[in-house]
């Protein structure tokens, strides 16, 4: 079992969430973060004091995958949440020991 | 014989009529008794309207400031002004009113007579104005005197401890608030010597202003500041305060004319266009300078138009305010950022709008004052001399109010502290001066 994390551009939210229940995928959890990798921030100017704001609004996405799902996941984030442009964001994967459901204590990949 | 109302002017009818109810509550009887009585019911109507409306502005200030704030000083902020709606009315009512409008001792102070309102009723005074009931030229001074002191929180906010500034506040609005007052309007040297001003550039402006950029200096910047970037974390309260203020200060200077009558309604011109032509240059001048002309400058701009013709109001034309609104929106731009390189927070620009444009607006009332306007003239309709007793009073109460109120903070500070302890300032003052959140959202 693998967990994805996405970290993406906010109005890609829908595109990806879209493709990703296109290939199986029922569920999701969001959050609102904020960050900056190679794009940079923005300034605000409020009477003539200049602040120059570098961490951008982001949507981190984690999702959990059997194995043999990692691949095709990875590769519809990539493909919905793409704009060519710089800040597009990253994704990781990492492994995961257990997953529990818990209204049915199920364990493992019956659990996802 | 005053002119007759036409029948489409029904709220000031109906606010007619609730004053003649006031007076004759107020007033023990002698309204009812005394045939010969100067009460104009237009005159008291409006002044009536007019202290109902200065009294918006405080709340409307707590608005303009919050949201400049951070949100963990949304409440504090709104409190500065909120809470002394109740503590400068009565401690105006008790001694601050008496102090400044009782008969004079020394062209300093006003004497003890109104302690505690004592004589002041339903009947008109006629040293202060002869078609109004006393209690209403009371009540319309007494708004002022609320405002004034809550503007100085503009050089304070977000670090004062609550109990410093309440007792800072009392002394303030007694000592330093009501002698000034005395001096300009209550028959005090400042008056006396011919000094213009219409509705407060000195008494509530540079007054304030300056008090503020004492208490800035005294008890020193925000921590983080100015590195650390202390954003406004709701315009949108700023801009409806703003649109308040600028409503409010029809009754703060059209309501000075204590008449309703064509002094009156060049007052309320006057302000208008002020505050409508440097609404347009404070943007130009963001434009200029920055590229982008901002909402925060826009309302910045419209107040401090409207700060300029204060004292002019009703002694400068139409075309004169709005040169002195012009004038006024790249000053205060500029004079905001000074404190940049000046190195003092005043966290709200209280000195850099109401310090600054309370000065150019008092100089203003002797350079464009007209006596077709107020009886008056100024330097450009060939009266130079208006000049001294300008710069005079903008002098004195520069002076009187920065070490006044220096004075005042060090004694507080020495009795409670005057910040907050770090941790607090941290935390914020909602939170920590009183134990409430502004969005549980």
């Amino acid at each position: 079992m693998k967990k994805v994390d996405a970290i993406i551009k906010p109005f890609k939210l829908d595109e990806v969430k879209e493709s990703l229940s296109a290939i199986g995928i029922q569920g999701i959890t969001v959050t609102e973060v904020k960050g900056f990798g190679r794009q940079k921030g923005h300034t605000e100017l409020y009477r003539g004091a200049e602040y120059v704001v570098d961490f951008l609004p982001k949507v981190k996405l984690e999702i959990i995958v059997k194995d043999d799902l990692v691949a095709s996941v990875v590769a519809a984030i990539e493909k919905s949440a793409k704009t060519g442009r710089i800040g597009d964001g990253k994704i990781f994967v990492q492994s995961i020991d257990e997953v529990v459901r818990i209204r049915t204590s199920e364990r493992g990949d019956q659990a996802i | 014989m005053r002119m007759t109302w036409q029948s489409s002017m029904n709220p000031l009818r109906t606010a007619g009529w609730l004053a003649v109810a006031g007076v004759l509550v107020f007033g023990d009887n002698a309204w009812a008794e005394d045939a010969a009585s100067t009460l104009d019911s237009g005159d008291t109507a409006w002044i009536l309207v007019s202290s109902a409306v200065v009294l918006l502005m405080t709340p409307a200030l707590a608005l303009f400031y919050a949201g400049m704030a951070r949100s963990k000083n949304v409440l504090g902020t709104m409190m500065h002004s909120f809470f002394l709606m109740g503590l400068i009315s009565v401690q105006w009512a008790v001694i601050g009113y008496t102090m400044a409008f009782g008969s004079d001792i020394g062209s300093f102070v006003g004497g003890l007579d109104f302690a505690f309102l004592a004589g002041v009723g339903g009947e008109p005074n006629p040293d202060l104005s002869e078609t109004i009931p006393h209690s209403a030229f009371m009540a319309f001074q007494m708004m002022f005197a609320i405002i004034t002191t809550a503007l100085i929180s503009g050089g304070f906010a977000e670090r004062m401890r609550f109990s410093a500034f309440v007792i800072f506040s009392f002394l303030w609005a007694t000592l330093v608030y009501a002698p000034v007052c005395h001096w300009v309007w209550g028959g005090g040297w400042i008056g006396n010597m011919g000094a213009l001003d219409f509705a407060g550039g000195t008494v509530v402006h540079i007054n304030s202003g300056v008090a503020a950029l004492a208490c800035a200096i005294v008890i020193g910047p925000r921590l983080g500041y100015p590195k650390e970037p202390m954003v406004p974390h709701n315009l949108t309260l700023t801009v409806l305060g703003a649109g308040l203020l600028w409503f409010g200060w029809f009754g703060f200077n059209a309501g000075s004319a204590l008449a309703s009558d064509g002094a009156a309604a060049n007052a309320f011109v006057a302000t208008h266009l002020a505050a409508a032509t440097a609404t347009l240059t404070w943007c130009l001048a963001e434009y200029v300078a920055r590229g982008k002309a901002s909402v925060l400058g826009a309302a910045s701009g419209a107040v401090a138009g409207l700060v300029a013709i204060t004292p002019g109001a009703g002694f400068v034309g139409p075309m004169s305010a709005i040169v002195i609104g012009a004038v006024v929106g790249p000053l205060c731009y500029y004079a905001v950022g000074l404190k940049q390189s000046l190195g003092y927070d005043d966290s709200l620009d209280a000195f850099g709008v109401h310090g600054v444009g309370g000065t150019w607006g008092a100089l203003a009332t002797g350079i464009f004052a007209s006596a077709a306007v107020g009886g008056t003239d100024g330097l450009l309709y060939g009266n130079p001399g208006q000049m001294w007793p300008q710069i005079v009073s903008i002098v004195a109460t520069a002076s009187y109010s920065f070490a006044m109120t220096f004075v005042l903070l060090k004694i507080v500070d020495a009795v409670v502290g005057l910040r907050v302890a770090d941790q607090d300032e941290i935390t914020g003052l909602d939170l920590s001066q009183h134990g409430e959140v502004g969005y549980n959202l």
